[in-house]
């Protein structure tokens, strides 16, 4: 479905972000993809939609190569790659509306988008998303009256109203409380399985990694150094991928801490 | 507060390290500004028995501005007036609509290097000549009347409006722009839904100031030729109508003070 093979960024500073990451990742597969800051997770993400050019290596979504795409095939491409934002990136003078209606931009016009006139099968997707994640009634409030949560679950909408094949998400939890991190990770592990999605997702914290994803990559400056089950992250791995720390307070048992939350749709 | 006996001796006086750390460059700086200030100061020739003899003169001006006259001359006050509101509003729209292509090309996150500098160098051009001296050039291209003022208003408004429209759009938030970018969304697309919310308010407040502004300056480019009511201000004044002056100056003073309160109360608004 997604296949990374020899990724390398170079920033214009010098710095080597990615060194050559392969990758392979079938469809349907959540990859959570962990490490510590400035590993090169946010970089890896970005190279994928090309929103950071790659220095070298390839990119290819169901066969396709995306590296070499003009200016308006990536516009095409980036349509089917969805992406869930740390700090959550809603234009916060729009409305709720606008910012889920905005995933449609690349399929409508610009005059059509202009006038906020989406077609009704894009409007009725808005509200039915919207439904999904609790927000049917924020429709019309501004994104800045939101907290949070709402504000993340807003920026799944835009998301998944592109209906991607792929989700890429970057620390969709790393401004959220606990709890709220919780119920975010859940969403979109549920999201992704009702509609079959591939993603990858950028995420600090290792226990949510191990507790929403099927597969875990470690990756640290710029290498990956751990690929596998989220269970084989031992004290031994996270050391490789963090270094030397106390891990036994991280490493608990799943279950022990999936209590019972009340479902997202309240 | 007794502690160990052991405890280290904290210094008990702090001071705050100064802006300039070398103590012979901040002296330096010091008298020599002030040694600066007094020379020129000095140079000015201030001549307290001119303006001894000035004085009474002002009296006399003042005198004559009172009361003002808002009836003898009524006709062309009044047309003025209207031209400069005219002159204003549509100078302060056409400048914006040259300013908003002009804006996004210097805004370093939107354009590529040739066109962002391309688009420096007109505000630059602008910003470099004040309206009176536009005014003076496009009064002898279009000959005297409000056409000339129409067209230095316009041009003056292209280096203010410009200038703050790029900075304002270099100031917004990155993130916002790319999530609206990652949908796949076209440029038009991603200007208008990314970069046009987060810079709207504050434009519509500072178009609102610039209306302002040339109405104001209308009054000076109607001095060199370029009609409105700087014309009739310059008319009456060398008719030594001094009471007609101090009333167009009592209308202008009204009009700015009613578009201050307006713009204020608009940019409330529009947050």
């Amino acid at each position: 479905m997604l296949q990374l093979n020899e990724l390398t960024k170079r920033y214009k500073t010098g710095e080597l972000a990615l060194k050559g990451v392969t990758l392979e990742i079938p469809k349907g597969q959540v990859l959570a993809l962990i490490g510590p800051s400035g590993a090169g997770k946010s970089t890896l993400i970005r190279c994928v939609n090309r929103l950071v050019q790659p220095t070298s290596g390839s990119v290819a979504l169901k066969g396709k190569e995306l590296t070499k795409l003009s200016s308006s095939a990536l516009r095409r491409a980036r349509r089917k790659m969805g992406m869930i934002f740390q700090e959550y990136a809603l234009v916060e003078r729009l409305t709720v509306m606008e910012n889920v209606l905005s995933g449609r931009l690349g399929y409508v016009g610009f005059w059509r988008s202009y006038f906020r006139k989406f077609p009704r099968a894009d409007v009725q997707e808005a509200y039915r998303l919207l439904d999904r994640v609790g927000l049917k009634e924020m429709a019309d409030k501004r994104a800045d009256e939101l907290s949070g949560g709402q504000r993340q679950r807003v920026g799944i909408c835009r998301a998944l109203i592109q209906n991607p094949d792929l989700l890429l998400v970057d620390e969709p939890t790393a401004s959220l409380d606990p709890k709220t991190s919780r119920q975010i990770m859940r969403l979109i592990q549920e999201l992704c399985s009702e509609r079959g999605l591939t993603a990858i997702i950028n995420i600090h914290d290792v226990f949510l990694a191990q507790m929403f994803s099927q597969r875990v990559v470690g990756l640290e400056l710029g290498s990956v150094v751990y690929d596998g089950k989220p269970e084989g992250l031992t004290p031994e791995v996270l050391t490789r991928i963090y270094g030397e720390e106390d891990w036994s307070a991280t490493i608990k048992s799943t279950d022990e801490d999936d209590d019972n939350e009340e479902e997202l749709q309240s | 507060m007794t502690d160990s006996l052991e405890a280290p001796n904290y210094a008990s006086s702090w001071k705050k390290a100064p802006f300039i750390k070398n103590r012979f460059v901040r002296w330096l700086i010091i008298v020599g500004g002030a040694i600066y200030l007094s020379a020129a100061l000095g140079t000015m020739n201030i001549d307290l028995d001119r303006v001894k003899e000035g004085l009474p003169r002002a009296q006399r001006f003042l005198d004559a501005f009172f009361p003002p006259n808002f009836a003898d001359n009524r006709g062309v006050l009044w047309d003025g007036i209207a031209e400069s509101i005219w002159m204003a509003i549509i100078s302060t729209v056409a400048g914006i609509a040259l300013s908003i292509p002009i804006g996004l090309g210097a805004a370093r996150n939107l354009a590529p290097a040739w066109v962002y500098l391309f688009c420096r160098s007109v505000i630059a051009a602008s910003r470099t000549f004040p309206e009176i001296i536009l005014a003076i050039f496009a009064v002898k291209l279009f000959g005297f009347g409000p056409f000339a003022g129409f067209v230095a208003l316009s041009l003056g408004t292209i280096g203010f409006y410009a200038k703050l429209l790029a900075e304002d759009i270099e100031n917004t938030s990155a993130s916002q722009a790319e999530a609206v970018k990652a949908t796949g969304a076209n440029w038009f697309q991603w200007v208008n839904y990314s970069i046009q919310p987060q810079v709207m308010p504050r434009m519509i407040g500072l178009s609102i100031y610039r209306l302002d502004i040339n109405f104001r300056e209308s009054a000076v480019v109607g001095i060199v030729g370029g009609g409105g009511i700087g014309a009739t201000l310059n008319t009456s004044f060398s008719r030594y109508e001094f009471d007609t002056t101090a009333a167009i100056l009592l209308i202008i003073i009204l009009i700015v003070m009613f578009m201050e309160y307006t713009s204020s109360f608009t940019r409330k608004w529009v947050q």
